[in-house]
């Protein structure tokens, strides 16, 4: 299988990448070059096999219904590019 | 029952919905930090460095909403999944801080459940429900704060939700209505969900579609927006037309995400050009899959309350009610449970009729909802009690009742207060029989001479006399007596 | 006595605990060494005065008995672990400013037993790659040099900025973070030891997520011994990370001193590559010679899926990567770079942010994750890793660790395999089955190439059973007696 430009468009998008319009071609081999190489593995036979769920066996932990943060809305919004009245901001968004 | 049809101008259609709520867990914190949950704080006030997805944060789940949503899926007699996982859900959206949202896809907490729904024709609808799993809320947007700009509070952001997702059973507007109603009062009744629609507590997106009858499944559209059941019903009526109107003029439905705006009372496409989603939903690699003790939830299950269907089924088999009676009271616990504590040792369809006539109607009339009542069901119990023992009449009783409502004062001091106590000394009686007999004699002849439906109109004279408060039984036997002469 | 900075962290323990010298002498004299040796770019924010102060601390602490088990050590930590009101940058321009109002639970633990940090560490981009030539911070440089030639080499990665610092005797340990061998492979890049501990044996709360399944935290250090001791203090339970382990933390100090009569060593015959150069491959030998005359069993094992490792590390990671590295969109902290609308800001800012290396895995890793292909590569390499992870089962029935080379070259040249990224990928073929695995790793320096340059060699144990690692680790090490010293860097 292999990688067109417009695959790795899609892509890209999909991870709200941008890519320049020179870097596409260099883009597309380099992709191509990786998953061409990750192919190999469809020689596996894996009929049966359950996928690995968990490194190390071990039930999932539990925590109690308590409210353990006090709420700290400077520490939240510290690093903040942008902030206003106690919110993140960001261009309008349209639904 | 057959399935309702609507008739367009080429015949009729049938029209085809599934509902996907989304009900807020009741929980102290989130479903995977320590930040608290409480609706209308200050904005990012709330939000755990894990909510606002900090590098190197991670997720710890929250038994409570575990337990809540298997508890749910109990209450819906529906399949528990004792191994279940949280995948991720990726998009971008800038009130989900993670850019994916954990939520459960190939393996939900719960499985196949059902909903009976009692119509109001007497029939009642078996609707399935497809499953139950367990998602973190987003944050909120807000798009009219300053202009070009978006505002993002996270304080909603990581609240634990219940998707429970209907099969496409339901055949109209009124179904869903009344699908949405029943699932609210189970939550309400197990406590899991407050059923708030305005607070966003409870949120419902439908999927409509319309098929000649009988024939294959059309297009879907999915409504989102959609705050109250009022609106949901409206929003699938104007949604069911537009579809019909759009194929029999010759179109075709298009999948979409369609607002439902309550104004203008109809159903608009998202502004947002729709790409395809592609979620890549993968097992979330910071948790494990969930496994239950299957000895936890056969606790969980004994102790799940009586349910509306059960309790439906009780009050008619206990209190002789009406299904349609019966199914009104079980609608709300809280009137259930008002209704019960009037009816424990009363007249019980008596009772059915104070609760469902007029403290319902007097609810109405201010707004309220019944756990806002100004008047206590030990309160109405005490009005009843006052007319079983004769102190008050009927016709009093209601008087009564609006000056409790509006007061809140215990019915035997409003009774106090206005001096309504019931006149049943015979001599007080036969005194205002007298005075009126002598007022109205020409009336007294004409009754004698045989014009019995003079009767009433005495009877009329005599209570307005004492201000209505003879007994009424003493009233008639003395009055019947004087009259014959 | 030795200088200060060419003391193990045992030593140093010791001479704290003597009061031979103060806290704050053992600080000023690293502090030194760090400003120094600046052209290996080895850390991106130097902490001098917070290693001052925090080494006065530890001195009052030595003066009343109190001293924690790390007290006064000195120590650098990987850019990739948050700690608060100091930069965390991950190697990252996308996390530009970023300082975290939180603290790592393994930095955490390391300050409450009295250690002290000297600054972050350089690393490749999000832990992702093998030389440190993907750090936003550019590359950097190992103290080591090819003999007769002075062409400046890779540290390894993703831990170089760790690797090199301790190499060139700047800290007398510090942290690092394994994925596919982002520990094991610096250290033997840089002659030093470097541990991955099992999965789940140290917390990852406050460790910028790389690949969630693998990442893994451990000590990079100059002995078996200090990497003992420095892993005691980071491991534990932590209630805040679901995949973190409920289980005591032993005293692995202990374990150093344990006979190797009757240990069962497995040579796996599929790490037998092709192409593989002699000098590893008679190192590897060497190993076995070593182990068998102080006591061990050694036999050939199979591990049949290994071949199938690389490429599945390399769909597993770069899934969890691009899920893990969605969180990096301008919105709540680091780079920002406007565009056309929230979806341009997100473009612009992740374009601008994110370096070469780690926008090919996150494209990489959207594509194996997308519809009609997550079945094909994601969900096959998972089931692919349990097929690893049970060759290593199988492997444990019949003996108790497995001795293969760590990597599978020596250090080479800045600059070196940068346009194939698939020759780059094949530095961690050794390392990334028992990360796939989850299993416990060390590498430990063990020889010189050809070209002086030093070679290390990896013990893999069962899963929580670091000890016997430590244990055959330390075998090899007095065996190997490995004292070479880079002089790419003035003492």
């Amino acid at each position: 299988m292999s990688l067109d430009k417009a695959t790795v468009a899609r892509i890209a998008r999909l991870a709200r990448l941008r890519i320049e319009a020179q870097d596409q071609e260099r883009m597309v081999g380099e992709l191509n070059g990786i998953l061409t190489w990750i192919e190999q593995l469809r020689a596996v036979d894996v009929e049966g096999v359950e996928p690995m769920t968990s490194v190390v066996a071990m039930d999932l932990v539990l925590r109690e219904d308590v409210v353990t943060i006090p709420g700290d809305r400077d520490a939240v919004l510290a690093n903040a590019p942008a902030k206003e009245h106690g919110f993140f901001v960001v261009p309008k968004v349209v639904e | 029952m057959t399935a309702p049809l609507v008739e367009g101008a080429t015949g009729p259609w049938e029209v085809v919905i599934g509902l996907e709520v989304h009900a807020q867990v009741v929980s102290n914190a989130k479903l995977f930090s320590g930040a608290a949950t409480a609706f209308g704080a200050e904005p990012n006030s709330q939000v755990s460095f894990v909510d606002a997805a900090m590098p190197g944060m991670l997720p710890v789940i929250n038994r409570h909403c575990v337990e809540q949503a298997v508890k749910t899926g109990l209450a819906l007699e529906a399949r528990i999944n004792l191994v279940s996982v949280f995948d991720r859900k990726n998009y971008f959206y800038p009130d989900l801080p993670a850019g994916y949202q954990i939520s459960q896809y190939k393996n939900p907490i719960v499985g196949t459940g059902t909903i009976r729904l009692d119509m109001k024709d007497g029939s009642t609808r078996t609707i399935g429900i497809t499953r139950l799993h367990l998602e973190q809320d987003a944050g909120k947007s807000l798009h009219d704060v300053a202009p070009g700009a978006s505002h993002v509070d996270l304080n909603r952001a990581g609240v634990a939700l219940m998707e429970i997702v209907s099969e496409p059973d339901l055949r109209s507007a009124e179904e869903a209505g009344a699908y949405l109603k029943k699932l609210r009062a189970i939550l309400r009744y197990i406590g899991t969900c407050d059923g708030n629609m305005e607070e966003g507590s409870l949120r419902c997106d439908a999927n409509v579609s319309v098929r000649r009858p009988g024939g294959a499944l059309g297009t879907r559209c999915e409504i989102k927006n959609v705050n109250s059941i009022r609106f949901l019903q409206r929003a699938i009526e104007y949604e069911t037309q537009r579809q019909i109107e759009l194929i029999e003029g010759g179109g075709t439905v298009v999948q979409e995400t369609r607002l439902y705006d309550a104004n203008k009372g109809e159903t608009r496409a998202m502004r947002s050009k729709e790409e395809a989603h592609d979620y890549r939903y993968f097992p979330d690699p910071d948790l494990m899959p969930l496994r239950l003790d299957p000895a936890w939830v056969a606790r969980l299950k004994a102790g799940v309350p009586e349910l509306p269907d059960a309790k439906k089924d009780r009050f008619m088999a206990a209190y002789g009610l009406s299904a349609y009676d019966a199914g009104v009271l079980v609608g709300d616990q809280v009137a259930a449970d008002y209704f019960e504590t009037v009816a424990k040792g009363r007249d019980a369809k008596l009772a059915a009729n104070w609760v469902m006539v007029e403290l319902f109607g007097a609810l109405n009339r201010l707004g309220k909802e019944i756990d806002a009542s100004p008047v206590s069901a030990v309160q109405l119990c005490g009005l009843l009690d006052l007319m079983a023992d004769g102190t008050i009449s009927g016709r009093l009783a209601k008087d009564v009742f609006a000056a409790m409502v509006e007061t809140g004062k215990d019915a035997a001091i409003v009774v106090e207060e206005k001096g309504l106590r019931q006149v049943t000394d015979t001599g007080a009686i036969e005194a205002a029989i007298d005075a009126i007999m002598a007022r109205e004699a020409a009336k007294v002849a004409e009754y004698r001479a045989g014009k019995d439906k003079l009767f009433g109109f005495f009877v009329g004279q005599v209570m307005r006399a004492m201000g209505g408060k003879a007994n009424p039984a003493q009233l008639n036997d003395l009055l019947k007596h004087k009259l014959a002469g | 006595m030795a200088a200060l900075t060419d003391l193990t962290i045992s030593e140093a323990r010791a001479g704290l605990r003597a009061r031979s010298f103060s806290a704050r002498e053992l600080a000023d004299a690293h502090v030194g060494a760090m400003e120094r040796a600046r052209e290996l770019n080895a850390f991106i924010t130097e902490t001098a005065d917070a290693a001052r102060a925090g080494a006065g601390a530890s001195d009052a602490r030595l003066a009343r008995g109190e001293a924690g088990p790390l007290e006064g050590i000195p120590l650098a930590i990987k850019d990739l672990f948050c700690t608060k009101g100091v930069t965390t940058t991950a190697g990252s321009h996308i996390l530009h400013g970023f300082a975290s109002p939180y603290e790592s639970t393994v930095t955490a633990n390391l300050w409450r037993a009295g250690a002290v940090m000297l600054g972050k560490t350089n690393l490749d981009e999000f832990a992702m790659g093998s030389s440190n030539m993907t750090s936003y911070h550019g590359p950097v440089v190992s103290p080591w040099r090819r003999k007769g030639s002075n062409a400046r080499l890779v540290p390894g990665g993703s831990s170089g900025g760790s690797a090199a610092a301790v190499a060139a005797r700047l800290c007398l340990g510090a942290t690092g973070t394994d994925t596919g061998g982002s520990i094991r492979q610096p250290a033997a890049f840089s002659g030093i030891v470097g541990l991955k501990p099992t999965y789940g044996r140290c917390s990852r709360l406050g460790i910028v997520a790389f690949a969630s399944s693998l990442d893994q935290a451990g000590p990079l250090a100059r002995s078996v011994r200090d990497c003992a001791i420095l892993l005691g203090a980071m491991a534990g339970h932590d209630p805040l990370d679901s995949t973190s382990v409920d289980r005591p933390v032993p005293d692995y100090e202990a374990a150093l001193v344990r006979p190797l009569k009757g240990l069962r060593v497995g040579v796996p015959k599929e790490y037998r590559v092709d192409g593989m150069p002699a000098e590893i491959d008679a190192l590897w030998r060497q190993g076995v010679a070593w182990l068998t005359d102080q006591g061990a069993t050694v036999r050939e094992v199979s591990l049949p899926h290994t071949r199938h490792a690389l490429p599945t590390y390399y769909i597993v990671a770069p899934a969890e990567a691009s899920s893990n590295l969605a969180r990096y969109d301008g919105v709540r902290y680091g780079l920002r770079v406007a565009g056309d609308g929230v979806d341009g800001l997100y473009e612009a800012t992740r374009a601008a942010g994110f370096g070469a290396e780690v926008q090919r895995r996150v494209l990489i890793g959207t594509y194996v994750l997308s519809a009609g292909y997550y079945d094909a590569y994601y969900l096959r390499a998972q089931r692919v890793r349990t097929l690893i992870a049970r060759d290593f089962a199988r492997a444990y029935e019949q003996v108790d660790v497995l001795l293969t080379p760590t990597a599978p070259s020596a250090a080479f040249a800045i600059g070196e395999k940068m346009d194939d990224p698939v020759a780059m990928y094949l530095n961690d073929v050794f390392t990334v089955p028992a990360s796939l695995a989850g299993l416990p790793a060390i590498s430990v320096p063990a020889g010189l190439s050809a070209d002086g340059l030093p070679l290390g060699l990896q013990i893999i144990g069962r899963a929580f059973d670091e000890e016997t690692v430590i244990a055959a680790g330390a075998a090899l090490e007095r065996a190997a007696g490995f004292s070479h010293r880079p002089d790419g860097i003035a003492p």
